[in-house]
């Protein structure tokens, strides 16, 4: 079924696909931020009640689903990674976990902004903080794991492990964290139903949480071919790349 | 799955090894003993803050036992034999949970009583933090070996190791210290330690096995 796949599971392959696939995803990406958080943070009513300080939401939603989206991609690259012995994944792996960490650090910072004039703190100990804080933990975990190795392919290997015990922990941290405290507001756009949000805010919410997801794809395209470049510098075909 | 082999070598190794085990256990009271001078006597207080403070505690102790867990073994090439030999992995890493409850757990719940006298905690309290820690520290073992394991071949431990595993005691450090809370009020707290029991069984059928692999990566 996944035969079509293989492929790229070679280094070579894989870092040609990726630079083919960059510039869309770069222009898309650029193109799709602009958009929505202009139209987000221009030209959307105020809220009746938050006023204008709402309006961070378009920044703080995308990077916060984001951030667990990126999780999500990580490990599911580890586990492609341990499970089929794949290099590359390895590789995904790491190059995803610091643009998660940095959504994460960046929903923290709007959501601590929004915070302030809204429930009159910067930072509360509620589930929904304190989960995305430990999920920040994680994020710094795998990086530092992988940062302490002599050895590149035992460091990559190892925070790849790392990754997938925790998407494991993931749902036991957040349902713990949750029953311990609750004081965020419930999700608004998840109940598909009828979202309790107004369409003229939602659409560009909507084409914001797009945008980061495609500058995730992009970043991860980036990140990667510079990191098969890395590991592989001692075959023919980077030599003959990089001329030297 | 068990092998007395293993076991019988890693207790022989805890008896010789003595400030392996002693100094976490010390490290525990030490700790224990400072919050009372950081945030004053009052009885009150300290009855307030007791669950949260035994539990933290227990993890920085058990935390400060694990970090040498493997490291022994890596670097005299006992792990290397053994992935590349037939005798199973699981095995051994089983018998260094178990030697590690042994060693740090274990001695947690004998100074249960003492810490509740320290603390001033009541009855039915020091009972649910008895049982509390009975299933808890199996868990925290379980944790630790894992932690352990991930960073037995990097340069630097100590810090890194706290990094990965701290965030995996929280769930932990949360239903334990509430049931302790819980019983201090006079409610019942059986719905924690229900879930505290999930928890290390999940832990205990999954656990060994991320270990096992850990080491695998470690040698190969």
């Amino acid at each position: 079924m996944f035969k079509w796949l293989d492929p790229y599971a070679k280094s070579e392959t894989l870092y040609h696909f990726c630079g083919k696939l960059l510039p869309y995803l770069m222009v898309s990406a650029l193109a799709l931020l602009l958009l929505g958080n202009i139209w987000g943070l221009a030209f959307t009513p105020a809220d009746y009640q938050q006023g204008d300080s709402y309006r961070i939401i378009h920044i703080h939603v995308p990077s916060a689903i984001m951030s667990m989206g990126a999780y999500a991609a990580m490990a599911s690259a580890a586990f492609v990674a341990l499970v089929w012995q794949i290099k590359v994944a390895h590789w995904a792996v790491l190059a995803i976990a610091p643009i998660g960490a940095t959504y994460t650090a960046i929903a923290l910072i709007t959501g601590m902004a929004w915070g302030k004039p809204m429930w009159g703190a910067w930072w509360v100990w509620d589930a929904r903080l304190t989960s995305e804080l430990i999920l920040l933990f994680l994020y710094l975990g795998v990086i530092a794991l992988n940062g302490a190795f002599s050895d590149r392919q035992v460091g990559a290997k190892v925070s790849s492990l790392l990754a997938l015990i925790g998407v494991i922990n993931l749902p036991i941290i957040h349902f713990s964290v949750e029953w311990w405290n609750t004081l965020h507001q419930g999700a608004t756009i998840t109940k598909f139903a009828r979202p309790s949000i107004d369409p003229s805010m939602l659409w560009p919410l909507l084409i914001s949480i797009l945008a980061f997801a495609v500058l995730l794809m992009a970043l991860t395209c980036l990140r990667l071919r510079t990191a098969i470049l890395v590991n592989e510098q001692h075959r023919p075909w980077v030599r003959k790349l990089v001329g030297g | 799955m068990v092998n007395m082999v293993f076991i019988q070598r890693e207790l022989r190794l805890l008896a010789r090894q003595k400030a392996d085990w002693l100094n976490p256990i010390l490290f525990f009271i030490i700790v224990l003993s400072l919050f009372p001078l950081g945030v004053g006597p009052e009885p009150n207080m300290l009855r307030i803050i007791a669950p949260g403070i035994v539990w933290i505690a227990a993890l920085l102790s058990v935390l400060l036992a694990s970090e040498r867990l493997f490291k022994d073994d890596y670097r005299n090439g006992v792990i290397e034999q053994l992935v590349a030999g037939r005798q199973s992995l699981l095995a051994f890493v089983l018998a260094k949970t178990l030697a590690n409850w042994l060693s740090t757990g274990l001695p947690l719940i004998l100074l249960s009583p003492v810490v509740a006298l320290l603390l001033g905690l009541q009855q039915p309290a020091l009972a649910a933090m008895a049982l509390t820690l009975l299933l808890g520290t199996p868990l925290l073992s379980l944790l630790s070996v894992l932690g352990s394991a991930l960073t037995m071949a990097a340069d630097k431990g100590g810090i890194l190791l706290a990094l990965l595993i701290l965030p995996l005691y929280i769930p932990l450090l949360i239903f334990a210290s509430s049931a302790i809370e819980a019983a201090s009020i006079g409610l019942g707290y059986q719905g924690q330690l229900a879930i505290l029991l999930a928890m290390l069984l999940l832990a205990l059928a999954l656990v060994p096995m991320a270990v096992t692999s850990a080491l695998r990566i470690n040698v190969s």
